[in-house]
């Protein structure tokens, strides 16, 4: 099943999801990248229906663009996180609800620091250290309460993130082969093999 | 599934002589999943008025943010802050106007008033989600936890508590009946509100 994750640590957000699309029981591609870049500093994993995932991530993505047209600098991951939380909010009372997971990292090239948020198809949206979504969220979220620190490197926050997939791997019986890991800090954003 | 429950969290508010208190858990969950432990659910309004929303997360923050741009509407046209009881039926009328599609919350508000001789009066007030208001002379409570906190509330609430008793008896309320309900907890936040300050402290509570 889907699952995401994301780390803070010290200057970074590290953003990860699995690669599979699956219809049914079907495995139907393993190697779709779920997390958009919505701007130079912001990245969004989404996850949830099919088809909606993807509209609402390109109508979000649009929108972001749009503005940093219009204003020639792009929304502040805070501002960004609370215009995506309304548009789903107000989807949410609507004929056709979206049906949408997101986690949104980003760095404010602002203030210097690395930003979390915690989005789910209903409009909750809550500031987080670490978070994550879909059946893997179970077994990270426990083991992040024990390892996570704020404060580490991104090669420890990225060795931790790798103990997340391998506690995922071993004990979810519909575990995800291939997670795609990005990356955000003061240089922007970049894919990671781990 | 209840949408009340979804979430959790839990918000009670306490009078005390000249001053009130009002108070929340900090836990944001999806069911038993425990996603936050700082999700905040009181908001100030003005300088004296405090309102708690607990309830289904995504309602707390779309009514925290009409109610901010309703009070602003109002402070601009009416050129004065709002006063509780006016900022009570402003909660009130906004809910009912969703009266057959409702935000899943149920608002505590707590402030001080004016009285014409120019001290300060305690409000405190809660309504349910379509926005029966329930004004009350002792204590409100709401959320997850609410039969637990009417118990201990019932039992340590004593009239004309000084600001720092309050503050001992509100948190200790919050802290003693989040520990019996597992949809809320993780800590809290208590503001206590007097003549002159707000005093707003956090709790470090049992994180299981």
């Amino acid at each position: 099943m889907e699952t995401s994750f994301a780390i803070t640590g010290k200057g970074y957000v590290i953003v990860a999801a699995d690669t599979t699309s699956a219809r049914s029981i079907v495995k139907m591609k393993i190697d779709e990248d779920k997390i958009k870049t919505l701007s130079p500093h912001l990245l969004m994993a989404y996850s949830g229906e099919p088809g909606d995932t993807i509209q609402f991530a390109e109508y979000v993505e649009r929108n972001i663009r749009l503005y940093q047209i219009r204003n020639l600098y792009p929304l502040r991951p805070s501002a960004a996180a609370s215009w995506i939380r309304r548009a789903l909010a107000e989807s949410l009372r609507s004929r056709k609800p979206y049906s949408v997971n997101l986690l949104l990292g980003g760095y404010d090239t602002a203030s210097h620091d690395p930003h979390l948020y915690w989005i789910d198809y209903l409009g909750t949206m809550t500031a987080v250290p670490f978070a994550a979504h879909g059946y893997g969220s179970y077994f990270a979220l426990s083991l992040l309460d024990r390892y996570h620190n704020p404060e580490a490197t991104l090669e420890e926050g990225l060795a931790t993130l790798k103990r997340c997939i391998d506690e995922v791997a071993k004990r979810l019986v519909v575990s995800p082969g291939k997670y795609k890991v990005k990356v955000v800090d003061q240089d922007g954003i970049r894919e990671v093999e781990l | 599934m209840s949408l009340m429950e979804y979430n959790g969290g839990s918000v009670v508010a306490m009078v005390g002589k000249d001053c009130v208190a009002i108070a929340s858990d900090l836990r944001l969950g999806n069911q038993a999943l425990g996603i936050s432990s700082n999700f905040q659910k009181i908001f100030p309004i003005t300088d004296r008025i405090y309102l708690g929303l607990p309830g289904l997360a995504t309602d707390v923050t779309t009514l925290r943010e009409r109610f901010r741009f309703r009070v602003n509407m109002y402070t601009i046209k009416e050129e004065r802050e709002i006063e509780p009881e006016t900022f009570a039926h402003l909660v009130s009328s906004t809910l009912y106007e969703h009266r057959f599609g409702p935000y899943f919350v149920e608002p505590v508000m707590a402030g001080l008033s004016k009285t014409p001789s120019g001290s300060v009066k305690p409000f405190i007030a809660a309504t349910d989600l379509i926005g029966c208001l329930n004004f009350a002379k002792d204590f409100v409570v709401a959320g997850t936890a609410s039969a637990k906190l009417y118990g201990v509330a019932e039992g340590l609430w004593e009239p004309d508590l000084e600001a720092e008793d309050l503050f001992e008896t509100i948190s200790q309320t919050l802290l003693n009946a989040v520990d019996r309900d597992a949809y809320s907890g993780w800590g809290c936040v208590v503001h206590v509100i007097t003549k002159d300050k707000v005093v707003t402290r956090t709790l470090k509570g049992r994180m299981d």
